[in-house]
């Protein structure tokens, strides 16, 4: 009997994969669902010894078993987008079923921890720190060192918080990894917590990922005696953005509005409950165990530039031809990604803009496709690589309009604690869209006699421009966390680059 | 009324031994009637000790609480930069029409499907590559 691999991923499943792997059944195939292999634009791709056909719809399945369909890509493994990666994180992408503990044994699974657990977790956080592992939801924080810290604090308990409140657009790394190789993830943090001196993990996953959490709660539990006497739970995210800032989700995990804590204190020393606290994303705990094997370390901290060692998984997302997740070493070029390997706009159009780091990154503009992929690069070009979500948008793109969704963003996902995020986006809307207007009339208040210091006269664009840039620069400096403080980022790289999307442009 | 009150305590009973089992417990109730209304704070307070401001604070400031339960099938759509990129702003007029009054249409922020946008959610199923004839399909079949 011919067996089909066909991906349960939750982008296959919404692609068709489902109805795909139903026909195959009915058509006297064997199916087994596997994990997804990044390449987006051919899901639901269907592997049969190796073979590819993608994309792949109901109406295929006949020619695909009798080979003569068009849609074959040829050799998977041998697809151009996959040999030009480095692949760590999702060595297993595609290659195994995902909840499936002989395939993960049979894959390298648990070598980590069960090398972490002979060394002991004084060699454990050297390893770590030596491999040059930065947190990947953002901030790119040494990892090595926050494990250090959380573990000299003194503390009854100590807990391994895993960050997988996905919420900024364009990314799907951490959706992918936990519902493809969610393992992978039990295994990191079980070697955390073995690092640390934590028994205790959680997973704060969100609500918007209904897949990933049934995936994972059961990877949880088929898992259990393995880890033991760590213990793992799966919490869910109630649609909450801001929650994916670490102490904003560390609130919610205790139960309370997801408001940003002022730091310090460091979440290492006071974290959940309390208690010292590592918090990481699920691509810097999942990348621990190839960490952890002999020789890992070094090998990974052979990889990338300068202080962004290893490899990033990057997706590549919105508006390209060939999306999906790439993962590769620090120092790739935007030009490489979206032309070389993106293959350009979906449209055909040509690319207008493209956003790096989800909602608060920048919009970066072609002239400036040259900046290599990482933290230093894109912090100098004030950027930032985010938890690495490159968004395409081609030339019909109002950027105008993107700078005004930046915003509007913020203010219905603000946690409500710091007045420059709260009030300082409700009104970038209304300069946003005054500067689009073509400037202001003074309002009744401001005619007001008692209104001393308000201006009586219009208020031109000029002086719009000049009052947008100074509530970026309050946003910047004075808010709490990255949702106030980075909002600036779109805003004014999109005016910076596009000035004609705002009417500037005589 | 009797009844509502001891499934909301039977709920509370079951996430007892969790350390900060007030999320879990909303996300019972949310599912379990749809809703988190004032009879439901109240009962969620006495439970776990708290205020009924303190539960009615957290249950607002996540969208994922509603404080009445609305029975119209529900389609989220996501209108975040990457489906934005792929063009969701100009189906929305169109959902909108063929949803009118009888099935809710949400916004959601991110449904990690950003590669082959515009993207909607129906209960746990999601769907992609939507184009307005297939969003118009998908609205009507709710």
């Amino acid at each position: 009997m011919t067996t089909v691999r066909i991906s349960d991923d939750s982008l296959a499943r919404a692609c068709g994969a489902d109805a795909l792997a139903a026909a195959f059944e009915s058509a006297g195939a064997q199916v087994e669902r596997v994990s997804s292999w990044g390449m987006h634009w051919l899901e639901p791709l269907v592997e049969i010894a190796g073979i590819g056909f993608g994309p792949a719809t109901v109406d295929d399945v006949p020619a695909i078993l009798d080979g003569s369909s068009e849609k074959r890509i040829g050799v998977i493994a041998e697809h151009p987008f996959i040999v030009s990666q480095q692949r760590l994180t999702f060595a297993r992408a595609g290659r195994t079923r995902a909840l499936s503990l002989e395939d993960y044994g049979a894959t390298g699974g648990w070598a980590g921890l069960t090398r972490a657990r002979e060394i002991g977790p004084e060699r454990v956080l050297e390893e770590v720190t030596q491999s040059g592992l930065r947190g990947r939801g953002g901030a790119g924080f040494p990892a090595g060192i926050k494990w250090q810290t959380a573990a000299k604090a003194m503390g009854d308990e100590k807990y391994i918080v895993c960050n997988a409140d996905e919420g900024d657009s364009g990314t799907f790394a951490d959706r992918m990894l936990i519902e493809g190789d969610p393992f992978a993830l039990v295994e990191g943090m079980t070697i955390a917590g073995h690092a640390v001196g934590a028994l205790q993990g959680y997973v704060y996953l969100r609500s918007e990922y209904p897949h990933a959490i049934s995936k994972l709660r059961q990877a949880i539990a088929l898992s259990a005696d393995i880890v033991a006497p760590f213990r793992l739970e799966v919490r869910v995210g109630a649609g909450a953005y801001v929650c994916g800032e670490e102490t904003s989700l560390l609130n919610s995990l205790e139960g309370k509005r997801g408001e940003v804590r002022a730091k310090p204190p460091l979440p290492a020393l006071e974290g959940a409950f309390g208690k010292p606290t590592v918090v990481n994303n699920v691509l810097t705990l999942a990348a621990v165990p190839h960490i952890l094997i002999d020789g890992g370390a070094s090998l990974y901290g052979s990889l990338g530039v300068e202080r962004s060692k290893g490899t990033m998984p990057i997706q590549l997302a919105g508006n390209i031809r060939h999306g999906g997740l790439y993962e590769t070493a620090f120092g790739i070029s935007l030009r490489e990604l979206i032309h070389d390997i993106g293959g350009g706009t979906a449209s055909g159009r040509p690319v207008k803009a493209v956003q790096v780091g989800g909602p608060l990154g920048a919009y970066i503009h072609p002239d400036q496709f040259d900046l290599p992929f990482d933290y230093e690069a894109y912090a100098a070009a004030d950027g930032l690589i985010g938890h690495g979500g490159v968004v395409v948008f081609d030339d019909s793109a109002d950027m105008g309009a993107m700078a005004r969704f930046a915003f509007e963003f913020c203010a219905a996902e603000s946690c409500g604690k710091c007045t420059p995020c709260r009030i300082g986006s409700v009104r970038g809307m209304e300069i946003i869209d005054s500067i689009r207007d073509g400037g202001r009339e003074p309002d009744r208040l401001e005619l007001a006699p008692q209104m001393h210091n308000a201006s009586k006269s219009t208020r031109g664009k000029a002086e719009q421009v000049q009052l947008l840039e100074d509530l970026c620069e309050v946003m910047r400096d004075g808010s709490l966390c990255a949702l106030g403080g980075f909002t600036p980022y779109p805003v004014e790289s999109a005016m910076r680059h596009w000035p004609e999307d705002f009417g500037l442009d005589e | 009324m009797v009844d509502s009150e001891e499934r909301i305590a039977s709920i509370c009973a079951r996430h007892g031994e969790s350390q900060g089992p007030l999320l879990p417990i909303l996300h019972d109730i949310q599912g379990e009637f749809g809703c988190v209304d004032e009879e439901a704070e109240r009962a969620v307070a006495q439970a776990l000790n708290l205020t009924r401001a303190e539960v009615h604070g957290v249950v607002s400031f996540y969208h994922d609480f509603k404080p009445v339960a609305d029975g119209r099938p529900v389609v989220q759509i996501c209108r975040a930069e990457a489906c934005q990129a792929r063009g969701v702003e100009a189906l929305v007029a169109g959902a909108e029409a063929t949803a009118g009054e009888r099935v809710r249409l949400e916004t959601v922020y991110c449904l990690g499907l950003c590669s082959v946008g515009p993207n909607a959610r129906v209960g746990d199923t999601m769907h992609s590559r939507l184009d307005p004839a297939r969003l118009r399909r998908l609205i009507e079949a709710v």
